[in-house]
């Protein structure tokens, strides 16, 4: 982004505080645009013809410093790219890494399509969505165009995901081009010894190309400077991934100076990044291995600026950790961590249903609801005001108190005795410690739940309704 | 959530899980006994403890060869292979494909420049743990970490000390997840032992000792009671030492004090300072025997600059006794907020933030407390098959540690033998010490793999 004050935003826009926006300011939406809450055609009346010259402008101004692609088609399609920022407390990082786990044309036909229903439907359930893999790679292992395009035919028929196709014959890579180029795929990849040719089949089909220059960056600049001079603008940049030894510290270094050089200015470079932990398959053939490494080096480059990356281990514990890690990085850090604090309804509670206590950090917040909504438990939860500190360190800071639990009722209105028949308080099995603090406090009935939420619907079987006195 | 604050808490909480966990015992098939890459783990010791530890011993032989046992030579070949094949382009008939008006016949050349970072203008303390008897202790060698003046592995400065592992001793048997328990079973209640079991087989580079046992809720012995542990300690290794106390804000200055006594001259890492207790009579303890201190505080990076503030300026701490241990979230659980807080921290002390420039140390076992790591399956009905939860933990720890180092934290303190192993070679490959042969990966895209 080439702007850093919302003066200079405000100058182009109409000035005329409208609102159409939904703030009320152009002022204050010149700040959201800074800080890319807001999108240039919020503005309606921008976009009017008049005012063509001042909407280019700020196209200009406001473009993110690493250029976006987009692969794939529809629903599914992923923008990789987009960042403006090194750090993520900064702004925020844009676009979470797309993950691709591959297959491959000398897979036979029932275990490919197996393994792309696999990938495809592969997901894990955190705070209220599913974390689920963003793309299919199509290698060609085979290196013959007819089964290239074969098995690329074969998996667009059986997924909808974004698909990367990889060989670094051009001949083979136009085959499957062919067949998927209307899925907007991803090439793999111009290298210094085939650019022409695969420059050739992306601009006709003006499709993004990834471009691969093991280890040398000024070969991966020119490589740049040429596809962009040609025309291509959608371009990835892979400097070769090094599973191991010294060489895997010059890549982590690679890929940190081009990201580096792009944030800080340099537009012939600044392009999205591939990783490619796969290549840990290339020294570690027994699968645990091999999928501890690939997702070491999938984890270092989810943190160290890889926008899209193809693996190969579809293990459950690998793809979990990576799914989730590329999560954490690219969570908005400006979104808040706390809820207010309050009782909530899960479901719909009566006067049977639990009162259970937790914090008002937000993850635990939401990952107790979720467990508790998800297993149609109705009850109401109560966040504590712990500072957005989880139940652990909360109890052990003295952010979650006996008083505070009391502070919440009263804040919320919440009479035990008015709103339940059980007079009854459920505990975080990490809170135990202040069960005599609260019995005393509230004159309630104390229980201690499960240490983890996940474990509340087995402990309601065996501890609810609580005994009558 | 540091772990002299979490383990009476978690004692309880993980022998809830352990009933849970043993019933969840399966047998899954034949198990093929393969410990040969296993260092000092003892093949008759996997067999008497029974069929599931001889399952998870294969997966520690299995994670063992990431050090480097003989068992990669096969995949060498492998590689080699590769190499032979890398494909050299033909320059194809150009006049085929007649498009584009933009089409360039040669390569326009171009060079990346980039310059080291001109902001990061201040060193990290350096922080030497251990003291060997040149210097008034016993320890065979010391810990010397911090002393950055870059991002981790970064280019721009070469990264004085490597990341260093500690791992977790306790001084009573405690209630664990299964895949951590499994490997102490034989240990646990005899702290020297289970000390020399982490240096000599899953080559620690320190031993926390954690007296748990003082919580009043727990056992409460007496600081007395306790240091007898931490002499016992002393004796059966020779590593530096972290002390942590039970976590109890009341108990803990005393037992601190207590052991700092019996330690004297050892230059160990009292665990922990904190805003919450007697912060001052804990940095006493550490000037006046000798020892550095480690200022807690809960994902706050005020918080944190106030607490190292009043270690050196109300308690006269020196600035080469503190390590800072800024919260430990683990993944799925808060660790974008621990990730960002240490990633600020260090860019902070890297310009010139003089409260700020302290190594850090992870309490990177909290890992242990995510769901993923020892829960059987999910919980979410919904979701897809977690798989086995023998591999979930380590990775978990892995991946809650290798992130945290990338944001600059500089010492692990750990729980699994694979997690420690896997930790260490990640982080220093990147840190630019592990020596291996080159991979040829020009031609990675045809790579022929087996099906899992």
């Amino acid at each position: 982004m080439k702007v850093n004050s919302p003066l200079e935003v405000y100058k182009y826009l109409p000035g005329d505080n409208c609102g159409v926006c939904g703030v009320d300011t152009c002022m204050a939406f010149a700040s959201k645009l800074l800080d890319r809450s807001g999108q240039l055609n919020d503005c309606t009346p921008l976009l009017e013809d008049e005012n063509k010259d001042k909407l280019e402008k700020l196209e200009h101004l406001l473009a993110p410093e690493i250029r976006e692609v987009e692969i794939g088609i529809g629903d599914k399609s992923v923008v990789i790219g987009g960042d403006d920022v090194l750090y993520r407390h900064k702004l925020t990082f844009f676009n979470k890494t797309a993950l691709a786990y591959d297959v491959w044309d000398t897979l036979d036909e029932d275990n490919l399509v197996e393994r792309v229903k696999y990938i495809e439907d592969f997901k894990k359930f955190y705070v209220g969505e599913f974390l689920s893999p963003d793309m299919i790679a199509i290698r060609s292992s085979s290196n013959d165009p007819k089964k290239f395009a074969d098995t690329v035919e074969k998996v667009m028929e059986n997924t909808e995901l974004p698909l990367i196709l990889c060989s670094f014959d051009p001949v083979v890579l136009r085959a499957g081009v062919e067949k998927a180029h209307k899925r907007n795929p991803l090439l793999y990849a111009a290298t210094m010894s085939n650019w022409q040719e695969v420059a050739d089949i992306a601009l006709e089909y003006d499709l993004a190309v990834t471009l691969f220059s093991p280890n040398d960056l000024d070969n991966l600049k020119s490589l740049a400077t040429s596809f962009n001079k040609m025309g291509g603008e959608k371009l990835v940049l892979d400097p070769g991934t090094y599973p191991t030894g010294k060489e895997l510290n010059t890549t982590f270094n690679n890929i940190l100076k081009i990201r580096r050089a792009g944030i800080g200015g340099d537009k012939d470079i600044a392009y999205p990044i591939m990783a490619v932990p796969l290549t840990s398959w290339l020294v570690h053939k027994d699968t645990v291995t091999a999928s501890y490494w690939e997702t070491v080096l999938a984890s270092v480059f989810t943190i160290k600026y890889g926008d899209v990356m193809i693996l190969h281990s579809t293990e459950p514990y690998a793809m979990m950790a990576e799914l989730h890690l590329g999560d954490t990085i690219y969570t908005d850090p400006r979104k808040p961590v706390t809820v207010d604090p309050g009782v909530y309804e899960v479901g719909s509670p009566t006067p049977e249903s639990p009162l259970i206590i937790t914090t008002n950090f937000a993850l635990t917040y939401y990952t107790v609801e979720s467990d508790l909504s998800s297993n149609s438990i109705n009850s109401y939860l109560a966040a504590v005001d712990t500072d957005g500190i989880g139940v652990e360190a909360a109890v052990a800071g003295g952010q979650l108190t006996a008083s505070k639990i009391k502070e919440v009722l009263e804040l919320a209105d919440f009479s035990l005795n008015e709103k339940t028949s059980h007079n009854t308080i459920i505990l975080p099995g990490l809170a135990a410690r202040l069960q005599g603090d609260v019995e005393d406090m509230l004159d309630a009935n104390v229980l201690i739940g499960s240490a983890d939420s996940g474990r509340l619907p087995g402990w309601m079987d065996k501890n609810w309704p609580p005994e009558k006195e | 959530m540091t772990k002299k604050v979490k383990i009476s808490e978690l004692t309880n909480m993980l022998q809830d899980l352990d009933i849970e966990a043993l019933e969840g015992v399966e047998i899954e098939g034949d198990i093929e006994i393969d410990i040969g890459g296993l260092g000092g783990f003892d093949p008759n010791l996997a067999h008497a403890l029974g069929h599931e530890t001889a399952q998870l011993s294969v997966h520690l032989a299995n994670i063992s060869r990431l050090l480097g046992y003989p068992v990669e030579q096969a995949f060498a070949s492998a590689s080699m292979s590769m190499a032979g094949q890398q494909p050299q382009m033909q320059p194809q008939d150009k006049q085929q494909i007649p498009f584009g008006s933009g089409r360039l016949s040669e390569l326009l050349s171009a060079k990346l420049e980039v310059e080291p970072a001109q902001e990061w203008t201040h060193t990290i303390q350096e922080v030497t743990l251990g003291a060997t008897s040149s210097d008034g202790g016993s320890r065979k060698s010391t810990v010397t970490i911090g002393g950055e003046k870059a991002l981790p592995y970064y280019f721009d400065a070469p990264m004085p000390n490597r990341n260093y592992v500690t791992m977790d001793v306790f001084d009573m048997p405690i209630g664990m997840a299964k895949a951590v328990k499994v490997n102490y079973e034989d240990v646990m209640g005899d702290p020297g032992e289970w000390a020399k079991k982490v240096v000599n087989e899953f080559n620690a580079d320190m031993v926390t000792v954690h007296l748990v046992s003082t919580d009043p809720m727990i056992k409460d012995t007496s600081p007395r009671e306790a240091s007898k542990v931490v002499e016992d300690v002393l004796q059966a290794v020779d590593v530096p030492l972290v002390i942590g106390g039970s976590g109890n804000p009341q108990k803990d200055p005393e037992v601190l004090e207590k052991a700092a006594e019996v330690a004297e001259g050892e230059r160990v890492l009292l665990a922990s300072a904190s805003l919450n207790l007697d912060y001052e009579r804990i940095a006493k303890a550490a000037i006046n025997y000798g020892h550095a201190v480690l200022s807690w505080t809960q994902l706050e990076i005020n918080a944190q600059k106030e607490l190292n503030r009043k270690l050196m300026k109300q308690c006269n701490v020196p600035r080469e006794s503190i390590v800072m241990d800024p919260t430990t979230a683990a993944l799925g659980y808060g660790l974008d907020y621990a990730y960002t807080n240490m990633e600020r921290i260090r860019l902070a002390g890297l310009m010139g933030d003089e409260e700020l420039t302290f190594p850090m140390s992870s309490g990177t076992t909290n890992a242990w407390g995510a769901r993923e790591s020892w829960m059987k399956s999910s919980p979410m009905k919904d979701d897809s098959d977690w798989g086995p939860r023998e591999y979930r933990g380590p990775i978990w720890e892995i991946v809650t540690g290798l992130s945290l180092a990338l944001a600059g934290n500089d010492l692990f303190m750990m729980m699994h033998p694979t997690s420690v192993q896997v930790l260490k070679e990640i982080t220093q490959t990147l840190y630019g010490s592990v020596d291996k042969e080159t991979v040829d990966i020009s031609n990675w895209v045809e790579i022929e793999m087996e099906v899992q």
